[in-house]
């Protein structure tokens, strides 16, 4: 399946079951970064869910079912990026493991997890950009989200790009790289522990001073959102890629119009 | 009735998948016990020289507030403990162990110093002891238990004083066991070798450091250069 | 130590609101984190040692009989008496007739997390001898009547001030005029009223963090001193270890060594490393008389053929709980047993069964910090995940959240009623969520919107937009 506009690496984009429902924005922004790097992006539809809730509830089987299905959608394109680090860790690093032991699919996911990339490091590290041409004026703050950073090694790819946005100044937080308690399925099964995590992270969001807080996953800003949003801090919250991109016409996460 | 130690041998095997005695696992075994790989020396001590491996040494022992003092021949000795006894206000008393090297030192020199001979009493407030070797990597000393140096004087009293060579100062870890080695036989030890690395201390109490938690509250090591020609 | 698992919860809300407990979980990150940190990077070949480590354990692992009995076969030649206790019961019996054997009045202990697994003090107080702890932190501990909280700090959760208070509530000889207002003067106090026991003790009981095979020596390692004033001074020496201590050289274990104190506490070495090997010699003047050392099973055999092997690694550094968000929101206590943080929380269902521990392997975010940090590069997480899998295996974790995530993968298997039901349910909760952007209550989301809000959908799914731009209408 070669790109009809020769040249340009075929991406298809996988949305991520919380952009899809909770914030498409997000995924327009990607694309935008994405054709702005060279590529032609492709939305397969026979795409859901990446199977994570299931795989760290220990249902294998299921979890096991939707490695396959994303596996057979996604076949053919050059690469498969998703602006989530939670999610591309899971296709690149967990459905191997998932599907060592099925003689049919273990090559096929250890194929398919070499075409894997979270955004950020898709743009930085495979197509190679340094910059963007977007604008923000004023501050903003960074949350390392736990998969991209620990199972990625995405820690400078999304600061680079931020250094490149006219007018933004980028402040560290204290513990960037510490979790804010989302876990998925964790914040549901344990709300007080998991409300302390992001309590401690919120404190250290508005000591930094930002105007604006950034991360690349969707889970961690909904969670970091929604508390900031009680707790009456005016920190407007965004998917890293919607300022990269220059997509600011929406309201921030958990934001009024 | 099967033993304990039975079962539980059995119960690894098993864990193990392994159903019938493996020569080759007894051999690899073997090999690894006697070839004593030595897997990695730190870069920090690596083809450094003794100069280089004392100043080492010292800075880790100070960093952890013992008290480094250096003489030039083991004659020195005595007056280097009487000094650093006075300037601390310690009592002018001494327990030693009968390592030759200790006792055959001029102490008449000092004649206002008492030696007590032998292990430590809970009344003692001073130990000295003599250390096998030195290791360079983290300011650790190495001591070897016996009628020379009983272990109860590296605990009991509240000061410690060390005598260790400039000769027995040695990189790393493993070559402290060599050393050990080369005095008590390939395998065998005394019944405590100790690697210490400075004065007691505690943070368990609101985090803060504290010094002489129940061993020595502070310790003073002597290093006798190489300029001391013999024995 | 009986097991408060099963109140997992109670316990940890309990713990988020004591706010004694919160001030001294909040000097982690600047203390113990940073300093091992620090350590990590004075040291360039930090990260090979892990690999080291790592492999060392395996190998041993996968000869753990016979460098047991190679262990043994040493030790025994230097005069120690080697104990096999397939139980905690065991063990239990065969340190208590020891203690009988030497006419035990006073027994003093070093620091050993397996000595609480097996629940030896009490067993030995039953008996009518006096145990006393010497480890300052697990003294504090012991006379509140408490358990450690941390397997290398086990105080961490008192502050100063309640520390004064038990000293001045508990020392009978303590003139009530001393003063008590500084760290120091508290080492100082515990550290005459400890002394009279180790000078007392008829049987002194140490932990191993080692047991080393070449030469069949035992190895403790403390700050204080006082695992070697309890296993020098008393008449009888007993070790009780785990059968998984066991490193093949003194080679091994210098290179497990230069991990153990940097990833703890952040030292370049701890104050005290003690290889013991043995009782006295004809010719010693000082040391213990008879030095037994008890090799305990208790469930770890059966971990070795199984996909928790990796977890008997562990050399008990206590980095993981120090580095591990959930263990710094609500202590060790919370975690119900002897293992906190995440050693705790893949051992205790490993040893005592996943049905009576199954919130500890959930309790993580599988943020991955302490596999980052563990110097035997143990996968936590991926262990924590296998927990879960057997739990879900046997009908876990509720009805409740089965059917949650049953219909979530039945959808997600099904994509085109997947958009078609997430495109409703995204419109729905987006029109009630337009004007204020986010939910102060949902009903099913309780737990969420107890603490936070709930951002509100942007009302279109990313699906049914992106089949609109493909079909050439305007974004």
């Amino acid at each position: 399946m070669s790109d009809p506009f020769s040249g340009r690496p075929r991406v298809g984009l996988f949305v991520t079951c919380l952009v899809d429902l909770m914030r498409p924005s997000v995924g327009f922004a990607a694309v935008k970064l994405l054709e702005q790097a060279g590529c032609s992006v492709d939305v397969p539809a026979a795409q859901t869910c990446c199977g994570q809730p299931a795989y760290n509830s220990g249902d294998k089987a299921d979890a096991a079912a939707l490695a396959r299905q994303t596996i057979a959608a996604f076949e053919g394109y050059d690469y498969v990026v998703a602006p989530s680090g939670s999610c591309a860790g899971m296709l690149k690093l967990h459905y191997p493991a998932l599907l060592a032991d099925d003689p049919k699919w273990s090559g096929k996911a250890k194929a398919f997890a070499e075409r894997v990339y979270e955004l950020i490091s898709f743009l930085v590290d495979v197509r190679g950009v340094e910059a963007v041409e977007a604008e923000y004026q004023g501050r903003a703050t960074y949350h390392d989200s736990c998969s991209g950073l620990r199972e990625l090694g995405i820690k400078d790819q999304p600061r680079r790009l931020l250094s490149s946005v006219k007018g933004l100044e980028l402040k560290e937080m204290a513990d960037s790289e510490v979790c804010c308690g989302f876990g998925g399925t964790f914040a549901i099964k344990f709300p007080d522990i998991s409300n302390a995590m992001v309590e401690k992270k919120t404190a250290n969001v508005a000591a930094a001073g930002p105007n604006l807080l950034l991360a690349g996953d969707l889970g961690c800003l909904m969670n970091m959102a929604g508390k900031l949003k009680r707790e009456g801090r005016k920190i407007a919250v965004r998917h890293v890629a919607e300022v990269l991109a220059g997509e600011l016409s929406d309201p921030p996460i958990a934001g009024s119009k | 009735m099967t033993s304990s130690r039975d079962a539980i041998l059995s119960k690894i095997r098993s864990g193990l998948g392994i159903t019938r005695d493996d020569p080759d696992r007894r051999t690899i075994v073997e090999r690894r016990l006697s070839s004593r790989t030595r897997h990695l020396t730190p870069a920090r001590v690596k083809e450094k020289s003794a100069e280089e491996l004392l100043k080492l040494f010292r800075g880790f022992l100070e960093r952890e507030s013992a008290t480094v003092v250096e003489v030039d021949k083991k004659q020195d000795i005595p007056a280097a403990i009487a000094d650093y006894l006075r300037s601390n206000n310690l009592p002018a008393r001494i327990r030693v162990g009968g390592d030759a090297m200790l006792t055959q030192l001029p102490w008449g020199s000092q004649p206002h110093l008492e030696m007590l001979l032998g292990r430590a009493q809970p009344s003692d407030e001073v130990g000295l002891t003599h250390a096998a070797a030195a290791v360079a990597e983290t300011g650790t000393l190495a001591f070897a238990s016996g009628p020379d140096n009983p272990v109860t004087l590296n605990f009991l009293p509240e000061t410690h004083i060390v005598v260790v060579e400039e000769r027995d100062l040695v990189p790393s870890y493993e070559d402290a066991w060599e050393s050990i080695r080369a005095r008590f036989g390939s395998e065998a030890m005394p019944r405590t070798v100790n690697f210490i690395s400075g004065p007691s201390r505690t943070g368990d109490i609101g985090g803060r450091l504290v010094m002489g938690a129940h061993g020595p509250r502070r310790m003073c090591v002597i290093v006798v250069r190489n300029s001391d020609p013999g024995p | 130590m009986k097991p408060t698992i099963e109140s997992f919860k109670q316990n940890a809300r309990v713990a988020l609101h004591d706010p004694q407990l919160q001030r001294a979980l909040a000097g982690l990150p600047t203390g113990l984190v940073a300093n091992r940190a620090a350590a990590r990077a004075r040291l360039p070949e930090f990260e090979d040692l892990r690999d080291i480590g790592r492999d060392i354990k395996d190998h041993t692992l996968a000869h753990l009989d016979l460098y047991l009995e190679e262990y043994e076969r040493k030790a025994t030649a230097a005069g120690a008496h080697v104990h096999w206790a397939a139980t905690a019961a065991e063990a239990r019996e065969i340190i208590l007739q020891i203690c009988r054997d030497a006419d035990a009045k006073i027994v003093t202990k070093g620091k050993s997390m397996i000595s609480e697994e097996i629940g030896l003090n009490s067993a030995l107080e039953s008996a009518g001898i006096e145990v006393v702890e010497t480890d300052l932190g697990e003294y504090l501990v012991q006379i509140r009547g408490e358990t450690p909280s941390h397997i290398i700090a086990p105080a961490i959760h008192l502050t100063q001030d309640q520390v004064e208070a038990d000293f001045r509530r508990l020392h009978k000889n303590l003139p009530q005029d001393r003063v008590l207002t500084e760290p120091a003067q508290l080492v100082g106090e515990a550290r005459q009223v400890l002394r009279e026991k180790f000078l007392a003790a008829d049987v002194g009981i140490t932990g191993a963090n080692f047991l080393i095979a070449e030469t069949g020596s035992s190895v403790i390692v403390t700050n204080e001193g006082n695992g070697d004033l309890t296993q020098s001074l008393a008449r009888v020496h007993v070790v009780v270890a785990s059968i998984e201590k066991v490193v093949p050289t003194r080679e091994d274990v210098s290179s497990i060594l230069r991990l153990l104190a940097r990833s703890a506490t952040g030292q370049e070495f701890s104050t005290y490393t003690t290889f013991s090997t043995g009782p006295r010699r004809p010719d010693d003047p000082d040391g213990p008389q008879a030095y037994h050392v008890v090799l305990l099973d208790n469930g770890r055999s059966e971990l070795l053929g199984t996909a928790f092997r990796e977890v008997l690694r562990c050399i008990r550094c206590g980095a993981c709980m120090n580095h591990c968000p959930v263990y710094s929101a609500i202590g060790g206590h919370a975690y119900g047993w002897v293992y906190p943080g995440p050693i705790g929380s893949v051992l205790t269902p490993s040893l005592i069964g996943v049905k009576h521990a199954a919130d500890l392997p959930n309790a993580s975010t599988f943020c991955g910090r302490c596999e980052q940090v563990c110097p035997m590069k143990i996968p936590l997480p991926k262990l924590m995940r296998h927990h879960r899998e057997t739990e879900f295996s046997l009908g876990g974790p509720s009805h409740r959240y089965r059917l949650g995530l049953k219909t979530w993968a039945w959808f997600a298997q099904r994509p085109k009623l997947y958009h078609v039901a997430t495109r409703l349910a995204t419109a729905a909760l987006g029109a009630f969520g337009r004007r204020r952007g986010a939910f102060r209550r949902l009903p099913f989301a309780g737990g969420w919107t107890r603490h936070r809000d709930f951002p509100a959908p942007q009302g279109r799914t990313f699906q049914q937009l992106w089949a609109e731009h493909k079909a050439g209408a305007p974004r």
